[in-house]
């Protein structure tokens, strides 16, 4: 059972980073939506806004760890130049995919769309974080803010989601490979 | 008695004015890389990320000088947030209407 250093660095980015990321974008949503119906909020206590806090940095992490580790790790290996001549596109994942018009949309149009698109999460959910921070002990007070707060985290959310699916599928369609070769399990 | 003071919405609107401004100047940025070679490669900063370096980077500190000014200006003050947070969801909708490829290569004349 084996896995080579980019696919674990890839799952480490798309399924740890980028997935958490969208879940807990999802998770804030949820308790914004479900505050907006309920009219009022309740009181939270010492430990809850401590624990409301801690989720929300975590948050915002992981979006920054799932940019930046896309931008500056995988996607180099993604665009990297074949060689002339090279028969064999398997390592260069961008220059396979448009080597064929069946393919090539997946680049034009999906890293295209991710590559630019997926920075607007972080950045977003980090105003929408500060903002909950921020005005937590006022939220009645401020209700319009909280109902825009949501939209902000939708649009992230949904562009959280775009750079997400498209990532999922670029990397069926051509996984990034090669690296150093790590040896999980040994077989029988 | 006196009544009560509102609790000062300026620094959500420089919040939601920054991230606005932060997204459609990636996106400007970005249109800007696209369509021309010369800036893209002035967008280079890391050659093996090619021009997205420069563009997100960037467009990072635009939105971190935008956040930091609008904060400096609104902190402690009651803003009209309706137009503010306005003017960022317009501004915020043409960044994210920037970024769809077939839009802006339309934009750029391919």
């Amino acid at each position: 059972m084996q896995v080579t250093g980019r696919e674990l660095i890839t799952a480490i980015h798309g399924m740890l980073f980028g997935g958490l990321f969208l879940m807990a974008c999802f998770g804030v949503l949820t308790l914004l939506f479900r505050s907006l119906a309920a009219r009022t909020t309740p009181d939270a206590g010492a430990a809850e806004q401590r624990w409301d806090r801690v989720y929300l940095i975590v948050m915002v992490v992981l979006g920054w760890a799932a940019v930046l580790s896309g931008t500056y790790v995988i996607y180099p290996w993604y665009r990297a130049a074949d060689p002339p001549g090279a028969a064999n596109l398997a390592f260069y994942p961008q220059r396979l995919l448009l080597s064929s018009p069946q393919t090539a949309g997946w680049h034009e149009l999906g890293m295209e769309w991710k590559e630019h698109i997926g920075w607007m999460a972080p950045m977003l959910m980090t105003m929408v974080a500060w903002v909950l921070t921020k005005y937590r002990g006022a939220v009645e007070e401020h209700r319009r803010l909280r109902a825009l707060v949501t939209a902000f985290a939708l649009a992230a959310f949904l562009a959280a989601g775009v750079a997400g699916g498209f990532g999922a599928f670029l990397n069926k369609k051509a996984p990034v490979q090669g690296g150093r070769l790590i040896t999980l399990r040994s077989g029988q | 008695m006196k009544p009560e003071e509102p609790i000062p919405n300026g620094a959500a609107g420089a919040a939601m004015l920054a991230a606005g401004s932060g997204c459609l100047a990636l996106s400007l940025l970005a249109l800007a890389g696209d369509g021309s070679k010369a800036v893209a490669r002035l967008l280079t900063f890391y050659r093996p990320t090619g021009p997205l370096s420069g563009v997100t980077t960037v467009a990072i500190l635009i939105w971190l000088a935008v956040w930091f000014i609008a904060y400096r200006v609104c902190k402690g003050k009651a803003v009209a947030i309706a137009i503010v947070s306005a003017v960022s969801f317009v501004v915020l909708a043409l960044g994210l209407l920037l970024t769809f490829p077939p839009f802006e290569d339309l934009l750029l004349g391919r």
